[in-house]
């Protein structure tokens, strides 16, 4: 249980709060603000995960965000589970449960280690290289074996108990990260009137500081930071955010903030959610996010041991852990230097120092060198042993131009079971890029920095990611900006404080190697140099890879998977880059980076989906019936967003025979549909008419009101749009109905028109969908149903025609009844306002019961209407179906001019006889129902390929005919009505058929018309 | 997420608003002379310019008006937005061009 490596003192954890938690099984115990990486640490345990490919053992490199090797499986209660979680960004709680991942059966005994023996023929390209045939071993060899093998953590297998929230937020300036550039800006942006937030990921303000302590206005920045804070937390006009990551960056400043509020409680209030996503809009964004540590490529660097200097003093400095007891140093800068003396300081013995620079300097490499620390000028890690761990280095001087070791040159053995390296900082330009900002690059501090900007994101780099490296640099930087940006707003900042003050580093040399030689040439031996730790791409898969052709980086990261693994390349990609501009012979500037994509880290689908699931994923839209529906056992499809009855089973009824049982009832006695869910938009206005006369293909000016007609209602492009019924209500009032999914969509294409090519027109469109409820009451007994219950309507055949409508009162309730049929049947659509639907239908379905009545759903109302021949736009049509393909020629009018869609009617391509037409389709045998879908041929062959002429739109079996019906498109088919036609099966057989009327029921029209 | 200024609301999220492609295309009145080739020019050809870009939009989750926009197509910056039957304040006589 001891923590033998947590220093005696030291460190921002609390001591007094021991916390437990499990690794693989096995219980540790760590300290309030630990992250499971430095309580792990803590413990000495330095194998942590396996790699993706070669099942690598692997440690912590890094202390932060860029961390691509510690990742783990994370358990906390029940149900809880977190895949891929980073280590060095998860705080630890106590009872925490962590597993590794990447490894079977072990992480110590690792079956897919194999892999890295055969690690020649794992090289970049090598998926495309093997996996390539046969074709169909793909399904059922290499990728089931593949996904085994590699694959990183385990999905959840259980619904996330925790919730989540989002959150819109406005501000006028939005400051991302808190370390000293973001801290100096807030600092200023808070003395002015603008409404400023300042997010950061960590826990505490602070940034590198809390790392790399100094001094600020001549006090502790310690000190510093809680001053500024302070000073933020009076200010009312700020806002601020710990454990907040920025991680997208939109168009118009649109910034994506994904905030762990609970993840570090162990027993979180239960109202509080576990994650939030702010979405903030920002008038300026001030980009202070800092910058990562570039390792060095050299040797087997992948070590369990081998560490980033700068993550070493993090966990020394901000955790009080120590990462090895004996570290040899490998850097190429005098910053690395700082966090040498962070090793000194906590008692870590340090035998010597590699430097890659022929001639060090600068003030920490002498304070280094004045401790005594002998180093080694122009020498490398040249090999590194120890497979599971560090535990010694090879150490060799290099040759002048660092390709290779000098001339002659024997590696000496350093014992060590820490490794720390550093070649520099790469500026964090991530957010500056997905702002769809340019990068320059800096050939003087080897990395890209920002350059142009876009303007339809304003915004400022300030500090580290701006390539202001020094602390004095960062402070005026965040200072500067933060004034530039007020000052485009219009905010001046009132009384805002001096620029904050620390000493400027003094200038010292760097030496870029882009690849250390190690003890052989580059792809010889075993040894390798990792780029992209997480996806196992190494320096001579990116040479191979520009050797076989691949000359811009975009292709390099593809074919190499450099930079794709769930770190994004944040430590690999700019040694990738330096690696292969060397490669080809040009200026990191000529190969450029690959984008910079969102999010920033991996971000939990929990708080992407925020509270947008389950029932409120997409509104549920019901009927005033619907409690009826349920209560008597209806089974609901969905229809758009609507729940409408599907069918009404009896008990233990299928869904076929209560088709049958509740269309024979119709045809028989009487059936009750619940038709609210119709489209329906009054069209109102002197120029109603008119209007309607455009945007249908026959004529409505001339409908007298009381009378309904159909309209068929097409595309500019020709094709049919939507189909219903419209009704005169008064001489500038009309009332459309729509199909059911199509109600949005068609009120948008009136507006359209109305709006913006007909302006000058008269014309009001209300949707009403919701404003009525209909009951649909059809077959020979509807008219005695109906006249028991509506005393003032003459409801004869004489009286109310065919196509009429009515006003009058059914049940007690005002009422529209339309004489419309969708059926074939006699059959009345009573609508009444929704408040008395339901009464409507309880009523109708009480005084009913003498005449057998019966509720029928969508399916049965779909048989009826084939039956009738009757299209249903979206199943007969699909975009590209017009009304001469329906033989619907009689609904066009050649008379009243134009209209939407008619000009596209006389293209040449419309009178090809050779468009798929609609015709009836009957089997030669009446048992057989086709299945929808189907493909036709005419001309049978053995096998396929076969001419395929057409396809069926709509099948059933048909009460009312006593054999299956079908509905199709088939091409040519209005001029050869009658012909055979075949349906070929996947299993070999043939279901023969012939083509005839689509009308299969009542031709005449007797019933719905009597 | 763009954030378009609706003339008769106030600036909003792109979310909330519908798309329509080209502006200040008027739909041929007498297009019964008019060839298949110029109806179909009608019908389905628009621009694609790299630069400023008159475009229709329509605030469908607010007012449900259609506007329209000049937006920079390289930065997605709306230039300036004005209502239908309007003219362009801005970029009519430099459509195509850069800023």
């Amino acid at each position: 249980m001891a923590q033998k490596y947590r220093l005696p003192d030291g460190g921002r954890v609390n001591r007094e709060q021991p916390l437990r938690f499990t690794f693989d099984g096995k219980t540790y115990e760590g300290f309030e603000g630990d992250t499971l990486a430095s309580a792990l640490i803590a413990n000495g345990v330095r194998l942590v995960g396996r790699s993706f490919k070669y099942h690598r053992p692997r440690g912590i490199i890094t202390s932060g965000v860029d961390e691509p090797n510690a990742l783990v499986d994370l358990y906390s209660g029940t149900s809880k589970h977190e895949a891929d979680a980073r280590t060095t960004m998860v705080e630890l709680v106590d009872g925490m449960d962590a597993k590794s991942i990447n490894n079977y059966p072990s992480l110590s005994f690792d079956v897919g280690a194999v892999n890295s023996i055969f690690s020649k023929f794992f090289v970049s390209g090598f998926y495309y290289k093997t996996f390539m045939w046969p074709t169909a071993a793909w399904l059922k060899v290499y990728e089931p074996f593949i996904r085994k093998a590699a694959g990183l953590g385990h999905a959840p297998t259980v619904p996330d108990t925790d919730h989540y929230e989002k959150h819109y937020g406005y501000c006028d300036v939005l400051i991302i990260g808190a370390g000293p550039a973001g801290l100096a800006a807030a600092r200023v942006a808070a003395r002015s009137k603008a409404r400023v937030w300042l997010v950061d990921d960590q826990s505490e303000f602070g940034g590198h500081l809390l790392t790399r302590g100094q001094t600020i206005d001549g006090m502790d920045s310690d000190a510093w930071i809680v001053q500024v804070r302070a000073e933020l937390e009076a200010a009312p006009n700020v806002t601020i955010k710990t454990r907040a990551q920025a991680i997208s960056y939109f168009d118009m400043n649109y910034v994506a903030i994904w905030e762990k509020v609970t993840n570090h409680m162990a027993n979180p209030p239960a109202s509080m959610p576990r994650e939030r996503l702010y979405r903030i809009r920002a008038g300026q964004v001030i980009i202070a996010t800092g910058s990562h540590e570039r390792p060095l490529v050299f040797a087997d660097n992948d070590r369990p041991g081998a560490m980033l200097a700068g993550a070493a003093e993090t966990y020394i400095k901000r955790y009080g852990v120590k990462p090895g007891k004996r570290a040899v140093a490998m850097v190429n800068n005098d910053y690395a230097y700082g966090s040498i003396l962070a090793l000194l300081d906590a008692g870590v013995e340090v035998p010597l120092v590699c430097d890659l620079r022929e001639e060090p300097d600068g003030a920490l490499t002498q304070a280094v060198k004045d401790r005594g620390v002998p180093i080694k000028a122009g020498h490398a890690v040249v090999g590194v042993k120890g497979a599971k761990g560090v535990n010694g280095v090879k150490i060799a001087k290099l040759s002048e131009d660092g390709k290779s070791m000098a001339a002659g040159e024997k590696p000496i053995h350093q014992a060590c079971d820490l490794l720390v390296h550093s070649a520099g900082w790469t500026p964090a330009v991530h957010a500056h890029c997905m702002a769809r900002g340019k990068l320059t690059w800096s050939q003087d501090m080897s990395c890209f920095l920002p350059s142009e900007g876009s303007d339809a994101n304003p915004n400022a780099s300030a500090g580290n990611c701006a390539g202001q490296m020094d602390l004095a640099a960062a402070l005026q930087g965040g200072h500067a900006a933060a004034l530039q940006v007020l000052d485009a707003l219009g905010m001046p900042a009132e009384g805002a404080p001096a620029a904050s003050k620390a000493e400027s580093d003094a200038p010292s040399s760097s030496r870029i190697l882009w690849i250390v030689p190690g003890e052989k040439e580059l792809g010889y031996g075993s040894a390798k140099h990792f780029i992209d730790f997480q996806n196992d791409s190494t320096a001579f898969d990116l040479k191979l890879a520009v050797r076989e052709g691949m000359h811009s980086i975009e292709h390099v990261k593809r074919y190499t998977t450099t930079g794709m693994a769930t770190d994004q390349g944040k430590l690999a990609n700019l040694n990738a880059i330096g690696i292969v501009s060397e490669a080809l012979g040009v200026e990191p500037q000529k190969v450029g980076t690959t984008t910079y994509r969102l999010p920033y880290t991996p971000t939990t689908f929990g708080v992407i989906a925020g509270r947008d699931i389950d029932d409120l994923l997409d509104p549920a839209r019901q009927t005033a019936m619907h409690p009826w529906h349920v209560d008597n056992g209806a089974v609901f499809e969905d229809v758009g967003q609507w729940k409408r009855p599907w069918y009404f089973p009896k008990k233990g009824e299928s869904m076929h025979k209560a088709v049958l049982r509740e269309s024979a009832a119709l045809r028989e006695h009487v059936g009750i549909l619940d038709a609210s869910t119709l489209g329906k938009i009054v069209v109102k206005g002197p120029d109603a008419g008119a209007f309607l006369d455009l945007v249908y293909t026959n004529k409505f000016s001339s409908l007298k009101p009381g009378k309904c007609r159909y309209g068929l209602m097409l595309n500019e492009d020709g094709m049919i749009l939507d189909d219903g019924v419209t009704s005169r209500i008064s001489e500038d009032e009309f009332y459309m109905t729509t199909t059911t999914g199509n109600a949005a969509p068609v009120l948008d294409h009136l507006e359209e028109y109305l709006q913006t090519e007909w302006p000058h027109m008269q014309v009001y469109l209300t949707s009403v969908t919701e404003q009525w409820a209909t009951a649909t009451i059809a077959g020979p007994k509807a008219r005695d149903l109906l006249t028991e219950l509506c005393p003032d309507v003459d409801l004869s055949a004489e009286a109310f025609g065919f196509m009429e409508w009515r006003e009058g009162t059914v049940a007690d309730c005002p009422a529209r009844i339309f004489r419309i049929s969708f059926t074939g049947d006699v059959s009345f659509e009573i609508n009444v306002p929704s408040d008395y639907g339901l009464h409507l239908w309880t009523t109708l379905m009480q005084v009913g019961r003498k005449y057998s009545i019966t509720p029928y759903g969508t399916e049965t109302m779909h048989v009826l209407r084939a039956e009738k021949g009757f299209i249903i736009v979206g199943q007969e049509t699909d975009g590209s179906v017009m009304p001469f393909d329906l033989d619907m020629n009689w609904i066009v009018s050649k008379k009243k001019g134009d209209f939407i869609g008619r000009r596209s009617l006389y293209r040449a391509d419309m009178s090809k006889p050779d468009r798929k037409q609609l015709v009836g389709i009957k089997t030669v045998d009446p048992s057989v129902v086709l299945e929808e879908g189907a493909q036709l041929v005419r001309d049978l062959k053995d096998k396929p390929p076969m001419d395929m002429v057409g396809h069926v739109t709509s099948s059933y079996e048909s009460p009312a005919c006593g054999r299956s019906i079908a509905l199709g498109l088939v091409k040519g088919g209005l001029a050869a009505v009658g012909e055979t036609l075949f349906s070929p099966q996947a299993d070999g057989t043939v279901i023969e058929l012939q083509t005839c009327s689509p009308v299969f029921f009542d031709p005449e029209g007797t019933r719905q018309n009597g | 997420m763009l954030l378009i200024e609706c003339p008769h609301c106030g600036p909003r999220n792109e979310s909330e608003f519908h798309y329509g492609d080209q502006a200040h295309i008027a739909r041929p009145e007498h297009n019964e002379g008019m060839s298949d080739q110029e109806w179909a020019e009608y019908v389905y050809l628009r621009e694609n310019p790299k630069g400023l870009f008159r475009e229709r939009w329509c605030h469908t989750a607010g007012c449900g008006r259609w506007f329209n926009a000049v937006r920079d197509t390289v930065s997605s910056r709306i230039m300036a937005t004005y209502k239908t039957g309007e003219e362009a304040p801005i970029g009519a006589d430099q459509e195509g061009g850069q800023l």
